[in-house]
C-alpha cells in the first residue's frame, strides 16, 4: 500500500513538470524564432554570421551529397550529347566558317587599335580576376532565389562581387563565410540590376520578381525596343561591371517587358565570380577578413 | 570490464538520433543543385515528409529542440529569414503531436490526407511569413506545384521509413 502511494506520489509530482516543460518549451521556441525573425530584419551582423557558420560547417555533406547528383547530371548529359553529336557538329562547322572571318577581323581592329593607342597614350583597362566555383546548393525554392557556391573569404570571395556563368549574369554575392558563399540571384524579388538595351543604348532597371523571367523597368518611353534585343549591364551604382551579358528581349505586352536570361539555370553547375576591383588588384591575404563577412 | 552495456547503450543512441540524422539529410537533399530544368522551383518539401512521419510514430524522438534546430538549419541554407522554417516547424509538431491520436491505428489514406493537411498548412504558413518579410505578394504557382508533388511523393517516402523504423527503430516504448 505504502509502496503503491508513494509511487503515485512521484508520478504526481513529475507528470505536471513534464507537461510544464513541453508548454514551455512550445511557447519559448515559438517566441525564439518570433525573435530571430525579426533580428534578421534588422542590420544586426550577428544573424548572417550564425548563418555562414552554419552553412560553412554543412558544406561538406553538402558537398558529398552533391557527387551522385553530379554523375547523374553528367550522364544525362552525355546521352544528350550522343544524339545531338550529329546536328552539333553541323552547327559548330558553320559556326567555325564564320568565326574564322571575325578572327581576321578582330586581328587587324586589334594592329589599328594598339596603333591608336600608342598615338594617345592610352591607360588600358585594369585586369579583371575570377575565381571559379562549385554551386553546392540551389535555394531557389519558392521564396528566396539564391544559390550557394563553395568558395569563400579563403578564396578571396568578397561581398558585392558579380557572378557569371557562361558569359551570362547570374547575380551577385551577398553572403560571404570561410569557405562558402552566398549569390543572390538576378531573379530575385530583392535584385535591382541596373542595365542598357545594347541595340539602342537606353537604359532600364531589370527587377526581378521570383519568376525566371525578370521584368524591365523604367525603360524610355520612346524606347524602340522590340523582343530578341540584348540587355547588358549598364555599370551603374557601382555594383555590376558594365558590359555583362544579362540576357534578351522575350516579351512586350501591356507596357510589361520580360526578359530571358542568358544562364539555364538547370545547368548552372559552376560559377565565376568576377572581381573588377576598384582598385584593379585582390588585395593580399592577410589584409582579407580574418572572420565571415556578411550583408544583405 | 563488460563492454556490452556499453556497446548496447551506444547503439540504442544511435537508433534514437536515427529519425532527426534522416530528417537533417532530407533537408540537405531538397536543396541540391538537380539538373532538371525548374526543378529547384517545385522541389518537394522532404523534410516536411520526414518531419511529419516521425512525429506521428515517434515523436519522443522529435523534441522541440530538434525541431527547431533542423528549421534553423533549412533557414540558414535556404536563405529564408532566420527563424522563419523554426516557427513553422514547431508550429507543425505542436499540430501533429495534438492530432495524432487520430492518425495512429487508422488506414493509411488518412495518414496521407493528414499530410496533405499538415504540408498546405506548413506551404501556406511559409508563404504568408516570407511574403510579410519581403513586403511582397510572393507568385503562387510554384508553391502550389512544390506542394502537390510533395504529397505525391509522400507514400514513397513513407514507405521507406517504416521498413527502417521497423527494422531499426521500433515503436514508441520499445
Amino acid at each position: 500500500m505504502i509502496k503503491r502511494g508513494s509511487k503515485v506520489t512521484v508520478i504526481g509530482l513529475v507528470l505536471p513538470v513534464r507537461v510544464w516543460a513541453q508548454r514551455f518549451a512550445l511557447l519559448g521556441f515559438f517566441t525564439l524564432s518570433f525573435a530571430l525573425i525579426v533580428f534578421s530584419r534588422s542590420d544586426w551582423t550577428g544573424i548572417p554570421q550564425i548563418r555562414t557558420t552554419i552553412v560553412d560547417t554543412v558544406s561538406p555533406i553538402l558537398y558529398v551529397l552533391n557527387q551522385p547528383v553530379e554523375a547523374l547530371s553528367n550522364a544525362t548529359m552525355s546521352v544528350e550529347n550522343f544524339f545531338l553529336v550529329y546536328t552539333q557538329n553541323h552547327k559548330l562547322r558553320d559556326e567555325n566558317a564564320r568565326l574564322l572571318q571575325w578572327v581576321h577581323e578582330a586581328r587587324r581592329l586589334g594592329v589599328e587599335n594598339a596603333t591608336l593607342r600608342a598615338q594617345l597614350a592610352y591607360v588600358p583597362d585594369k585586369r579583371t580576376h575570377f575565381v571559379t566555383a562549385r554551386v553546392v546548393a540551389d535555394t531557389g525554392g519558392t521564396f528566396f532565389q539564391s544559390i550557394l557556391i563553395n568558395a569563400g573569404a579563403q578564396e578571396y570571395i568578397r561581398l558585392g562581387q558579380a557572378v557569371v556563368w557562361q558569359g551570362g549574369l547570374v547575380g551577385r554575392i551577398v553572403e560571404v563565410g570561410e569557405r562558402t558563399s552566398r549569390v543572390l540571384l538576378m531573379i530575385d524579388i530583392n535584385s535591382r540590376i541596373p542595365v542598357m538595351i545594347q541595340s539602342t543604348g537606353d537604359r532600364a532597371i531589370l527587377k526581378g520578381d521570383n519568376s525566371s523571367r525578370p521584368r524591365l523597368e523604367f525603360l524610355p518611353g520612346n524606347s524602340p525596343i522590340s523582343p530578341g534585343d540584348w540587355v547588358v549591364t549598364s555599370g551603374h551604382g557601382g555594383v555590376y561591371p558594365p558590359g555583362i551579358a544579362v540576357g534578351a528581349v522575350a516579351q512586350i505586352s501591356d507596357g510589361v517587358i520580360t526578359l530571358q536570361p542568358m544562364v539555364e539555370w538547370s545547368k548552372l553547375s559552376q560559377a565565376i565570380i568576377l572581381d573588377y576591383g576598384v582598385n584593379g588588384i585582390l588585395p593580399p591575404p592577410e589584409r582579407l577578413p580574418a572572420s565571415s563577412n556578411t550583408s544583405k | 570490464m563488460n563492454t556490452l552495456p556499453i556497446i548496447l547503450w551506444l547503439k540504442r543512441c544511435l537508433v534514437n538520433i536515427l529519425p532527426m540524422c534522416m530528417t537533417f539529410l532530407f533537408v540537405l537533399i531538397g536543396y541540391l543543385p538537380w539538373p532538371i530544368s525548374f526543378f529547384a522551383e517545385i522541389a518537394p518539401a522532404f523534410a516536411i515528409i520526414s518531419l511529419y512521419y516521425w512525429l506521428v510514430f515517434r515523436p519522443d524522438l522529435m523534441p522541440y529542440f530538434v525541431v527547431f534546430s533542423l528549421g534553423i538549419l533549412q533557414d540558414a541554407i535556404s536563405g529564408a529569414p532566420f527563424g522563419l522554417y523554426a516557427m513553422v516547424y514547431i508550429i507543425i509538431r505542436a499540430l501533429v503531436i495534438n492530432q495524432r491520436r487520430f492518425i495512429i491505428g487508422k488506414p493509411f489514406w488518412v495518414f496521407w490526407v493528414a499530410f496533405g493537411l499538415v504540408a498546405s498548412i506548413a506551404g501556406l504558413l511559409s508563404w504568408c511569413l516570407a511574403s510579410i518579410y519581403r513586403g511582397a505578394v510572393l507568385p503562387t504557382d510554384a508553391p502550389l506545384i512544390a506542394l502537390i508533388m510533395t504529397v505525391t511523393l509522400f507514400p514513397v517516402i513513407a514507405w521507406i521509413f517504416l521498413q527502417v523504423q521497423r527494422k531499426v527503430i521500433g515503436t514508441m516504448g520499445a
